[in-house]
């Protein structure tokens, strides 16, 4: 039987299923293949908090959304084209996101009696003309697998955790995807059990052949590769590419990396990643808390490693006073914040930007410190290294503001040369610089106020740094009700005068009326729907902010050549009120805190609003 | 390793050819405690025992928290950071974990290290970092005016407890032990000629040394320490524990109790062999756990000391050989060859 094969530009896909189904295993497996096969891709886990939970349920459900394309793309995808759930839950718990006409490839060994009843379907979706609107395709998913799997020597119920690769493989012959990788990654996972491996290859090659034979799929689809910029290309998740670009930040710096972390969703990746790469001098220290974390990273900068913690908003909370004490001491420290759903516990493997005023503001005095924020999981790495660049240049803690969305997510990435990476090292001050032949601790670079950074092991440059404040020149302790308003002020200007580049306006014809401006993680939504618009004819311009502290120079000017400026967020309108303030300009705020992305679908449509309206 | 391990503890230190006196260790700072504070000895003590340690006095750094006690760094003429409350060890840990060639020092008190800072304490404590940690226990918060602490005795009235103190202290010695540390001691303000010898051992501790120093805060808690200043009756209440020697005091010994246990018996009533010898690096922390607990109820007998002092690896040491057999096994880290590590793709 020659089957039909269907050309598609694009094509999302989403896997789902309980969180013990292996989804975001399944998930990024198909990436791999995909990225392999040179597609551009852009991809969104989305999990539950709880390891296991009860089984069956829509708390449990844990899928993975590939957005997969001939051209490039910008966010993982409004919503699916292909649903793959495993059970009654997983169909349920996303059908809502699913257009009409979208296919539902769904495990109807799972639909039993039981399961149905735990999330409430009164009779079997799969058997009624519920799902009439969509193109089901119920397979037996599970017995399938294990018929498969006859020849093995394993229980019914091993062999039944197969039913991913089974799936995999389906998806896989579905849309011609490579399995080469997928055989040999299952090869080296499964080394030491070589029985599981085999079976869950054979598994893989179970459902490819399935989807070659049965007639229940007649057409299969082709998604040609895009033509990305050339050179060399890895997908990487944003917290893979930020413990890289920590990595790099250290080569680049000439400073030995040490990373004071205590275990926290969604940041725990990046101590996971760090910690393996001890060869590059790296030293990861899982503190007893958050507190230990920072206070830590800020005990090697002191003694002149480049400091880091890693953390979510709750980290934040905690480690607020040592930041403080790092802004008033002048050392270089990183603050990596992933934000999640707050307040308090939230929604911790759900995405926020509610940070940002707490980035700005949370420490008590006037304690001022730069803030970048990365805008796609590979914009990660590049952040990390601008990021130290900041602290080490100004002897300055910096708020590197990722989130959820970007930590988890993935993307194609392409790969910089080490040699074009920025040179970022600083000196250490070896020598006194006081008129008498004594040191200064607080005596200042005219240029960019940045104070020396003399480490301990320096002769003759013995100092003492603290929390009170500090005499202007000798940090003396010191009470002088001059001499604070002008530490508070210099701070603050120190702070201010950080180089930051230019805001760089997307204005395509240049006579756009409407600026539509984000930071952080948002980037792909917006561009993605400036895109729709502009495809439709519309007018709009497009800036994107990555250091939200200090602002670029020419923010103002940008933001007032616009006749309106919409800002959408995922928090309540953090920066809008920033901006208002610094600005007045009558900012146009957007907010949506769901835990989940913008959808670009949805951003078009604001904007569209925006420049329809008077 | 083992050399590190072995009682060098500053052997990663560089040392100085310079010959160095107490001057050479004061700073230029006015030192501001109240008079008669028992921290004046103590830094006094400090100052006059550091160049016995002949290190490159850069090479020295003096970490602190919050309180009177916390002032300390500033007084010295070594690098120092007086951090936040009760962050010390973790601060230091940091310091001491990257730079093993730093004699790092913690200054803290009863209030920053047993109740801020208590789970830094303790952690820095099982860890075994290269810190030397002076705990100056004054039994009173003195920098706040005067409100009872952790190590208050149970009915303290104080300005926060008019009507006494509800909580039972911590001892600190019995804490350290429970918390694993590999080196436990306690001396007294008072006595230079013991605080110096029981720094002479802490340093020569490679890992985490606790040394307990009561300190007299003669404004808000004063003569907390008196029996064991007084001329009548210290030389009976203090048992002196020597590694190898006797437990006594000039009138007192600590024998086995028909419990299993161990007490504090009249010396004239025991023979020699009764008497129980100071063990302080046996393995099991048992025996210096009880002996931690012989001045309660508080100072009819207190023992001075060294109750723990046994070998065991340094954070900072384990933390280095795992980066050492990182690149014995695949060589010194490449960034190219990282980034280029996963699955990749060549486009045009």
């Amino acid at each position: 039987m020659t089957k039909q094969v269907q050309q598609l530009d694009r094509v999302i896909i989403r896997f789902a299923g309980d969180s013990g189904d292996g989804m975001q295993l399944t998930g990024d497996r198909f990436t791999a293949g995909t990225a392999e096969f040179g597609n551009d891709l852009s991809t969104l886990p989305n999990f539950p908090a709880e390891i296991r939970a009860p089984a069956g349920t829509l708390p449990g459900v844990s899928s993975f959304q590939l957005h997969f394309a001939d051209h490039d793309i910008l966010t993982p995808g409004d919503a699916p084209n292909v649903l793959v759930a495993m059970n009654p839950a997983a169909l349920k718990a996303n059908l809502g996101d699913l257009p009409r006409g979208a296919d539902i490839i769904a495990n109807i060994d799972e639909f039993t009696k039981r399961n149905l009843q735990k999330v409430g379907y009164a009779a079997n979706p799969l058997e009624d003309d519920s799902l009439s609107e969509w193109r089901v395709h119920a397979v037996a998913l599970t017995s399938l697998t294990v018929k498969a799997l006859e020849g093995f020597a394993l229980s019914k119920k091993d062999a039944e955790r197969s039913k991913n690769m089974f799936a995999l493989g389906l998806l896989s012959w579905l849309y011609h995807r490579p399995t080469e990788h997928t055989v040999k990654f299952l090869e080296q996972k499964f080394a030491k059990k070589p029985e599981i491996a085999k079976a869950n290859i054979a598994a893989f090659q179970a459902g490819w052949n399935y989807g070659e034979t049965t007639e229940a799929f007649s057409v299969s689809y082709e998604v040609k590769p895009a033509q990305l910029a050339p050179g060399v290309y890895r997908n990487i998740s944003g917290n893979q590419a930020l413990a890289y670009g920590l990595i790099a930040a250290s080569v680049q710096s000439k400073l030995p990396l040490f990373l004071g972390s205590y275990p926290i969703t969604p940041a725990s990746d990046i101590l996971h990643e760090l910690s393996k790469h001890k060869r590059f001098g790296v030293r990861t220290f899982q503190a007893e808390d958050e507190i230990a974390g920072v206070g830590a990273a800020l005990g090697a900068a002191f003694g002149g490693a480049l400091g880091v913690t890693t953390t979510s908003g709750p980290g934040v909370a905690l480690k607020a006073e040592t930041v403080g004490l790092a802004v008033t001491t002048e050392l270089p420290l990183l603050i990596v914040d992933v934000q999640r759903a707050g307040p308090s516990t939230g929604m911790p493997t759900k995405t926020e930007q509610t940070d940002l005023l707490m980035a700005m503001f949370g420490r008590n005095g006037e304690s001022p410190l730069p803030i970048v924020a990365p805008m796609s999981p590979s914009d990660c790495f590049d952040a990390a290294i601008e990021a130290a660049r900041i602290a080490v240049k100004y002897r300055t803690p910096v708020m590197l503001l990722s989130d959820g969305y970007l930590a988890n997510g993935s993307e194609p990435w392409r790969l910089p040369e080490v040699s074009e990476l920025p040179d970022i090292s600083q000196e250490f001050t070896t020598a006194p610089n006081g008129a008498d032949g004594e040191f200064l601790p607080f005596k200042r670079d005219t240029e960019t106020l940045a104070r020396p950074w003399a480490i301990p092991g320096t002769p003759g440059l013995e100092h003492r740094i603290g929390g009170i404040e500090k005499a202007d020149g000798t940090g003396n302790i010191s009470y002088d009700p001059n001499n604070h308003d002008l530490m508070v002020r210099t701070r603050a200007a120190k702070i201010a005068g950080v180089d930051v580049p230019d805001l760089e306006v997307d204005d395509a014809d240049g006579d756009a009326k409407v600026l539509v401006l984000g930071w952080g993680s948002t980037y792909g939504p917006i561009a993605a729907a400036v895109r729709r618009i502009r495809k439709s004819g519309g007018k709009v311009a497009q800036a994107h902010l990555r250091h939200l502290n200090p602002l670029p120079a020419n923010t103002g000017e940008v933001l007032k050549s616009y006749d309106k400026v919409l800002l959408p967020e995922i928090n309540l309108g953090q920066l809008a009120l920033l901006l208002r303030a610094r600005y007045l300009v009558d900012i146009i705020s957007y907010n949506r805190v769901r835990g989940l992305p913008f959808k670009a679908e949805e951003l078009a449509g604001v904007i569209q609003d925006v420049i329809d309206s008077d | 390793m083992t050399e590190l391990i072995n009682g060098k503890g500053l052997s990663l230190v560089p040392k100085t050819d310079t010959k160095q006196g107490l001057k050479d260790f004061k700073s230029d700072q006015e030192v501001r405690w109240c008079p008669g504070c028992g921290d004046y000895a103590i830094l006094a003590a400090v100052q006059s025992f550091l160049p016995e340690l002949g290190l490159k006095r850069e090479n020295i750094v003096f970490v602190s928290g919050i309180g009177c006690s916390s002032r300390f760094p500033y007084y010295l003429n070594t690098y120092g950071f007086h951090s936040i409350h009760g962050r010390a060890p973790a601060i230091a840990t940091g310091l001491a974990a990257s730079r093993p060639d730093l004699s790092v020092w913690v200054i803290t008190g009863d209030g920053d290290a047993l109740s801020i800072g208590g789970n830094h304490l303790i952690h820095a404590l099982r860890r075994n970092v290269n810190l030397n940690i002076l705990l100056f226990n004054n039994r009173i918060y003195g920098l706040t005016k005067g409100q009872y602490s952790p190590t208050s005795e149970v009915g303290k009235i104080t300005k926060s407890t008019p009507m006494g103190s509800l909580d039972k202290p911590f001892n600190p010695i019995s804490l350290a032990i429970g918390a694993e540390a590999s080196f436990v001691a306690r001396t007294i303000d008072s006595d230079r000629k013991h605080l110096q010898s029981v720094l002479r051992e802490a340093t020569a501790h490679r890992g985490t040394s606790l040394v307990e120093i009561y300190q007299n805060c003669n404004i808000f808690n004063d003569n907390a320490f008196e029996q064991l200043k007084d001329p009548e009756i210290r030389d009976d209440i203090t048992l002196r524990l020597e590694h190898g020697q006797p437990i006594v005091s000039a009138s007192k010994a600590v024998v086995r109790a028909a419990n299993g246990g161990i007490e504090v018996a009249d010396r004239a009533s025991v023979s020699a062999d009764q008497i129980l010898v100071h063990d302080a690096h046996h393995p099991d922390p048992s025996l210096a756990f009880a002996l931690s607990r012989l001045d309660e109820p508080a100072f009819e007998h207190v023992p001075i000391g060294i109750f723990r002092s046994i070998d065991r690896p340094a954070y900072d040491v384990l933390m280095a050989e795992q980066m050492e057999e990182a690149v014995a096994q695949k060589g010194a880290g490449d960034l190219s060859e990282l980034l280029m590590g996963g699955d990749t793709w060549r486009i045009g």
